[in-house]
């Protein structure tokens, strides 16, 4: 069983005043211009390369990060690149008040831990980058800099059997697929 | 049990299982249709590829390939992939509609691949554009698609749906398009977030196929699921002939489905909209933002790519010139377009008007062969989404095909005369 728990350090994506970002779409994450790219790998150096601010964001995460965002992260594109450059950094988390659509099911079945936060762009300030941050991705408990304690959605049934299989493929693999 | 909304009623015809089709629950879902792009295409392979080993898809005859992103290809890249995808196709005898035949979305319903009722996936996040013929279509990313393909079925959350009213109707020189941003407006960009989203009104039930598809196409820019426009008699013989069935009826809600919001759209008053930088839902009056000087037009994309739309563009320019200065281009959706467009004399009138004119597929919306736009430069375009980056460095401006006409002679921002 994988850890459902998890602790690390808060990337809270905002723009140059200060407000944490909506609607970061797929080309700020991963522009359309890397889109030829297969492997993996090489997908992590062009994370968030094309968001205002962030551009360095690839040089800067170490594994085990998490990323903070606001409403309707990865907005746009149906793009597997905008959630597998993330992996490929190691971020452990992201959490948003809510994530766009496609996004939200292409990091289920890649694996990669996506936590919605209900109402979090109303307290965004309480976050900072660099604060350490704990998700109990079964309970949906958050706990920042080990004080103060807010409450996401869980994970649903099937994210937490992808996640525990790893990806989509293994999951369909355990069902006989 | 409960009355039920289209999708939860495609849904239910497509779901083995015995998990009630209710907002909120995992069903997995059967798929009439499973595609990748070349963008993507490779990548669906190597994941194929890598858990499947060669495994067969599990219905080559459900299974397709459509090439539209980087069509014929400018970049070694680009030309790699769609050749890895072209052999593993032949391998699994699969067919690819390759980089002449147009916007995948397009030619399914052309094609008659999806129709009413239908469900369909692949690797184009505005597949959910099928919503304009009453079919399910979804985009998905590489690693979904690649398993569709091996089982010939997905995992879907039922999402609960909303209904928008549309109320009065589109008057000259307002198109479809503009009704497409007074909805964008209301609702803002993430307004239909994780929801199916059902049209209803009298302007609604009048569009013509290209007006469906305009209005379908954007609900992706709502952060919706799919928008359905529930077909009319003139969609519903559309899609029988295309697909060759009689047997296709059109799925519409129960008068007592449940919503979870309804929202009025009134477009009464409407005038002719436009879509400021750098958001799609970013929208204002086209008069506020007269009088800006533009550098170039692309009129085309999935959005706005139909035959109609450029009838509609050759009645404004015909006999006139585009502005000095102006880069003007022309992508049409799809080869039986470019086809209409050649034999009718709006390609002719396109062409004297001063219209680069380029082959089918998504060139100048995503970053394709034809226009990217360079820092500093003001575009007006057609297509679906004007994000930082999208087109180039440049800044985009989003109208309908009348008022992207209009422009281009005029060299500026301008009102379009009904």
């Amino acid at each position: 069983m994988k850890e459902t728990r998890i602790e690390g350090r808060l990337w809270a994506l905002t723009d140059p005043d200060g407000t944490l970002y909506d609607d970061i779409d797929t080309d700020m994450i991963f522009h359309n211009r890397y889109l030829h790219i297969v492997d993996v790998t090489q997908m992590g150096q062009y994370a968030l390369d094309n968001l205002k601010g962030w551009e360095e964001f690839a040089q800067k995460a170490q594994p085990g990060d998490l990323i903070l965002a606001g409403k309707n992260f990865g907005a746009g594109s149906s793009r597997q690149q905008a959630v597998d450059c993330f992996r490929a950094l190691g971020i452990s988390a992201i959490v948003a008040e809510s994530h766009g659509a496609i996004y939200k099911r292409n990091a289920i079945n890649s694996g990669l831990a996506i936590v919605s936060l209900p109402g979090l762009t109303e307290r965004a300030d309480e976050f900072k980058t660099g604060d350490q941050l704990k998700v109990d991705f079964e309970t949906g408990e958050l706990v920042l800099n080990g004080e103060k304690t807010l409450q996401a959605r869980p994970f649903s049934q099937v994210q937490m059997d992808i996640y525990q299989a790893g990806n989509l493929f293994a999951y369909g693999k355990t069902l006989g697929e | 049990m409960a009355r039920q909304t289209i999708i939860e009623k495609i849904f239910q015809a497509h779901s083995p299982g015995d998990t009630p089709v209710t907002p909120g629950n995992i069903i997995w879902l059967d798929l009439d249709v499973r595609s990748a792009r070349d963008f993507a295409g490779a990548n669906v392979v190597h994941n194929y590829r890598t858990h499947y080993d060669d495994a067969p898809v599990a219905d080559r005859d459900k299974t397709f390939f459509t090439f539209d992103l980087v069509v014929p290809p400018n970049n070694i890249p680009y030309a790699n992939n769609q050749q890895i995808c072209r052999i593993w196709a032949r391998e699994q005898g699969v067919r690819v509609y390759d980089v002449d035949a147009g916007i995948g979305s397009h030619v399914a319903m052309e094609e008659g691949l999806a129709y009413p009722g239908s469900t369909f996936v692949g690797t184009d996040s505005h597949l959910n554009i099928l919503g304009a013929v009453g079919a399910f279509g979804q985009g998905m990313g590489d690693q979904d698609i690649a398993f569709t393909f091996k089982t010939g079925k997905t995992w879907f959350e039922v999402p609960p749906t909303m209904k928008v009213v549309v109320k009065g109707e589109i008057k000259p020189p307002c198109t479809a398009r503009d009704l497409t941003l007074a909805v964008l407006q209301r609702l803002g960009s993430n307004g239909a977030l994780g929801r199916a989203v059902e049209f209803c009104g009298s302007a609604i039930e009048a569009l013509d196929l290209p007006g469906r598809i305009t209005l379908a196409s954007q609900i992706t820019e709502m952060g919706g699921i799919i928008g359905f426009i529930p077909p009319s008699e003139e969609i519903l013989a559309f899609a029988r002939e295309r697909a060759g069935r009689d047997d296709v009826e059109g799925v519409y809600a129960d008068p007592d489905a449940t919503y979870v919001e309804t929202v009025e759209v009134d477009i009464t008053d409407m005038e002719p909209l436009v879509a400021c930088p750098p958001s799609p839902a970013n929208v204002k009056p086209v008069r506020e933002a007269a009088g800006q000087r533009i550098d170039s037009v692309f009129l085309g994309s999935c959005t706005n790519g139909r035959f109609e739309d450029f009838v509609a563009v050759a009645d404004v320019v015909k006999g006139k010139h585009v502005a000095p200065g102006v880069m003007a281009s022309v992508v049409p959706a799809t080869r039986r377009v470019f086809e209409q467009m050649l034999r009718s004399g709006v390609l002719e009138a396109l062409f004297d008007a001063g219209f680069i004119i380029s082959n089918p597929g998504c060139g100048g919306c995503a970053s394709g062969h034809i226009g990217m736009t360079g820092q500093g430069q003001v575009q007006i375009s057609t297509s679906n989404r004007n994000f930082r980056g999208k087109q180039g460095a440049g800044e985009t401006y989003l109208t309908s095909p009348v008022t992207a006409a209009w422009c281009a002679l005029k060299g500026e921002i301008t009102v379009p005369e009904a």
